[in-house]
């Protein structure tokens, strides 16, 4: 062995070197203070380890990332330990790299020929944020989507090279295939190479023998190894056990979202209200608001440089006496500064419902993605996004919201749980053409309320007329009778809701179907029923809430199979084009409950239940 | 032997050691758990899938080859009826078939069908293998012959194969 150690370093020094790192008598003293170099290389060193395993499992592309992040979270076990642990590294290094410069400048240590250890660290601080911003994009999930967007934007702002860097990171006219190749390139290869020669370089000159930092030659007596390396060893241990606390932690937010967070996959149309970068670039985000359009370079770039020249001067102003008190008394007030604007942050959120809406649908969002995303059919290579499009369930809620809500509500809401400040003025299209909402109808204490034709031109008109004079007289046969018509009427639908009821009730069912043209249910005395009838003035009752009918309803209510000249205020979607056949077609499955379930799931009724609905 | 300042340091070394490993064991173990994730994903028994008619196949017992497809799992991407690989298909008899896998048994590559030499030729590094898949030439670099596999008649027209792959580079046959 010792002959090979020889060997080995008369041709390389490599033993030698590893000598040196070992046994040199270390520069100051040893002591817990001393571990922050090995810390801030250790956590780093996590972000490589861990960083490759994601890399060995990520697809750049727009069609993939998402995807095969999802993969790597949701079906691959421990996956999510893995990304976790990256996730919060990133965090703890940007926090140990923050505390640190503050101890470099309030314990001086930066002062001549330190100087180093002090401008190091002032790049690393950039170089990290860049690797939090490009590895925020990579998952192609909203809040990684927006979280990025912001930093791009604001890079247009500088002025000059700005807009031009914008776009060579682009990569295109906008965020695709190319951004994500040349995020994940900088995000695995220059950032990190430089991090690690930056990182590599400072601990070197840490550990350089040279003069104490308060003057005295005080070459320390005791090597690294092992005192220093113990003290070392447990800290780092310290770390990884907590970033695991903070990864394996339970739902605390409430929602029983899976941690780390993967949103839904982005479809950049769409807004998102809850786009918020980082909580520890808050602050700048805060403090951003503060800068009124077309100053916005002050706040992002110029301020924010300045704020890094006037440290980067510490160890020379730091030479004087009121010098050092004024660097540490700038520290603190940066520090404290961000704390503050975290905060305001932080408390402006808490208190805006429309962030608070926009973070529980996020949620929503997410869990439905997932839920496409697990069916036996997978995903289709046009990626997760193609599923989520074509959901009824996500999308029938945003439609409604959009062109139904001004005047209908849906179970007293808009459809996306937001109760709108008009009250409505159409009906409440929570369970259409279901037999409860028909009983609804023709119950004459109900039918002229705005759940149904209150507030519309019909409120006075012959259906109402009829529910709250002909019905409201029904004696006990007749009532029977309106019953079947509700049960035939409803069998219409064919809601996938009442799919075994309609079964079941195949005798009522029928007998209603003879009941609806009889002259005492008086039915088709306005509407048409299977057999075609000019003369009708009201909605065709033939498949009545069904797709078809619903998708030609919306999109032509004034025609004559409908409400004709009759119609009150509603817009022909499809023949204004409004609406496309496709987002018809999604409204109308929506409304009849008519979307993909995820078979139900072997749940241990033990468990707490975390989402609330 | 020792002094206790000695002893004291070894003990000290080696429990730095232990910390520090245990604190890099974190990130590599939880990344080598999914690194090696395939490896505790056993492969599906293979079915059978309707590969062509049985009209398809020349009476005089001349090989053609056939494309598989089924159903493909790519990591999240599941794709229905998708060409997963190929077959030779012979007649070897009025309802009797021989499958063989287009696959070469010594390196992966995909053999052709060599009238010339009546049999299969590897264009990687021609080995031969006879019309019924075994090795013909001493000197071939395969080490098994070509792969068979199982075969039905479905209603007297439809062609059958149960589509698997096997380990290459091995002596014996074993589901890869």
């Amino acid at each position: 062995m010792k002959a090979f150690l020889g060997w080995l370093d008369a041709r390389t020094g490599a033993v030698t070197f590893a000598r040196r790192i070992l046994f040199d008598p270390l520069p100051g003293s040893v002591g817990w203070r001393h571990c922050w170099g090995s810390v801030l290389v250790f956590t780093f060193l996590v972000q490589v380890i861990t960083g490759f395993f994601l890399l060995a499992g990520y697809s750049a592309s727009t069609q993939t990332a998402w995807e095969s992040v999802y993969h790597l979270q949701f079906e691959t076990p421990g996956g999510w330990l893995l990304r976790g642990l990256h996730v919060v590294a990133a965090q703890a290094f940007v926090i140990l790299l923050g505390l640190h410069l503050m101890q470099v400048v309030i314990q001086r240590t930066y002062l001549a020929p330190r100087e180093f250890t002090l401008l190091l660290l002032l790049v690393l601080i950039p170089l990290a944020l860049a690797q939090s911003v490009t590895g925020w994009l990579l998952p192609l999930d909203q809040k990684g989507y927006w979280a990025a967007r912001v930093p791009l934007n604001i890079l247009a702002v500088v002025p000059g090279i700005g807009p031009l860097l914008q776009q060579a990171l682009l990569g295109g006219p906008e965020v695709g295939h190319h951004t994500l190749t040349r995020f994940l390139a900088l995000h695995v290869t220059v950032l990190p190479l430089a991090l690690g020669v930056v990182l590599a370089v400072w601990w070197y000159l840490a550990r350089r023998p040279s003069p104490s930092p308060v003057g005295t030659v005080s070459a320390g007596k005791t090597s690294w190894w092992p005192e220093q390396a113990l003290r070392d060893a447990v800290a780092c241990l310290a770390v990884v056990v907590t970033l695991l606390l903070l990864v394996v932690r339970p739902g605390f937010d409430g929602w029983g979202v899976a941690f780390p967070e993967l949103l839904a996959p982005v479809d950049p149309v769409e807004p998102y209200s809850a786009a918020r970068p980082e909580w520890f670039m808050l602050f700048l985000f805060q403090f951003l608001k503060y800068f009124p359009a077309g100053s916005e370079v002050w706040g992002a770039v110029i301020i924010p440089s300045l704020i890094l020249l006037v440290m980067a001067a510490m160890p020379w102003v730091g030479r004087w006496r009121l010098g050092a008190g004024f660097n540490t008394a700038f520290v603190l007030a940066l520090g404290l500064g961000a704390v503050v604007l975290a905060g305001l942050a932080f408390r402006e959120d808490r208190h805006n419902t429309e962030y608070q809406a926009a973070r529980r649908q996020a949620h929503t969002e997410a869990a439905r993605a997932r839920e496409l995303a697990q069916t036996a059919s997978g995903i289709p290579e046009t990626g997760a996004l193609t599923l989520l499009r074509a959901d009824p369930l996500l999308q029938g809620p945003r439609l409604f919201a959009r062109h139904c809500a001004s005047c209908h509500r849906y179970e007293g809401h808009d459809g996306l749980g937001q109760v709108p400040t008009d009250p409505p003025s159409a009906s409440d299209l929570k369970g259409f053409a279901s037999r409860e909402w028909l009983t609804g109808l023709l119950d004459p204490l109900r039918v002229a309320t705005p759940h149904y034709f209150g507030g519309t031109r019909f409120e006075e008109g012959r259906m109402v007329r009829f529910v709250q004079k002909d019905v409201a007289a029904f004696d006990d046969a007749q009532r029977a009778n309106l019953a079947k018509v509700i049960l035939a009427v409803s069998a219409e639908a064919e809601l996938p809701a009442q799919r075994e009821a309609d079964l079941q009730d195949a005798d009522a069912i029928a007998a209603g179907r003879e009941l609806i043209r009889t002259r005492e249910m008086k039915c088709t005395d306005c509407h048409q029923f299977r057999v075609p009838d000019e003369d009708a003035i009201a909605p065709d009752l033939t498949g009545y809430g069904s797709r078809a009918w619903l998708v030609d309803f919306v999109g032509h209510p004034a025609h004559v199979r409908f409400y004709g000249r009759r119609n009150d205020r509603m817009p022909s979607f499809r023949r204004d084009e409004i609406l496309d056949e496709h987002a018809l077609g999604l409204l109308a499955d929506w409304l009849r409950g008519d979307w993909h379930r995820p078979a139900p799931a072997v749940v241990a009724t033990d468990q707490p239940t975390q989402r609330q609905e | 032997m020792t002094t206790p300042t000695e002893r004291r340091d070894f003990l000290r070394g080696l429990l730095a050691a232990g910390a520090g490993g245990l604190a890099a064991l974190a990130p590599a173990g939880a990344g080598l758990h999914v690194f090696l994730d395939p490896l505790r994903r056993s492969g599906a028994g293979a079915d059978f899938v309707r590969v062509t008619g049985l009209a398809a196949l020349p009476a005089d017992g001349i090989p053609r080859r056939f494309t598989v497809r089924t159903d493909q799992v790519n990591a999240w991407n599941r794709r229905a009826d998708v060409p997963v690989g190929a077959v030779y298909l012979r007649r070897t008899d009025e309802t009797e078939i021989q499958a063989l896998h287009v696959v070469c048994p010594h390196a992966g590559c995909l053999v052709d069908y060599a009238p010339a030499k009546d049999g299969f030729l590897c264009p990687c590094h021609n080995s031969t293998f006879a019309l019924d898949g075994t090795i013909n030439d001493p000197k071939s670099p395969s080490p098994r012959g070509l792969d068979r596999l199982d075969v039905e008649i479905r209603n007297d027209t439809e062609v059958w194969v149960r589509f698997q792959n096997f380990r290459v580079g091995a002596k014996e046959k074993v589901p890869a």
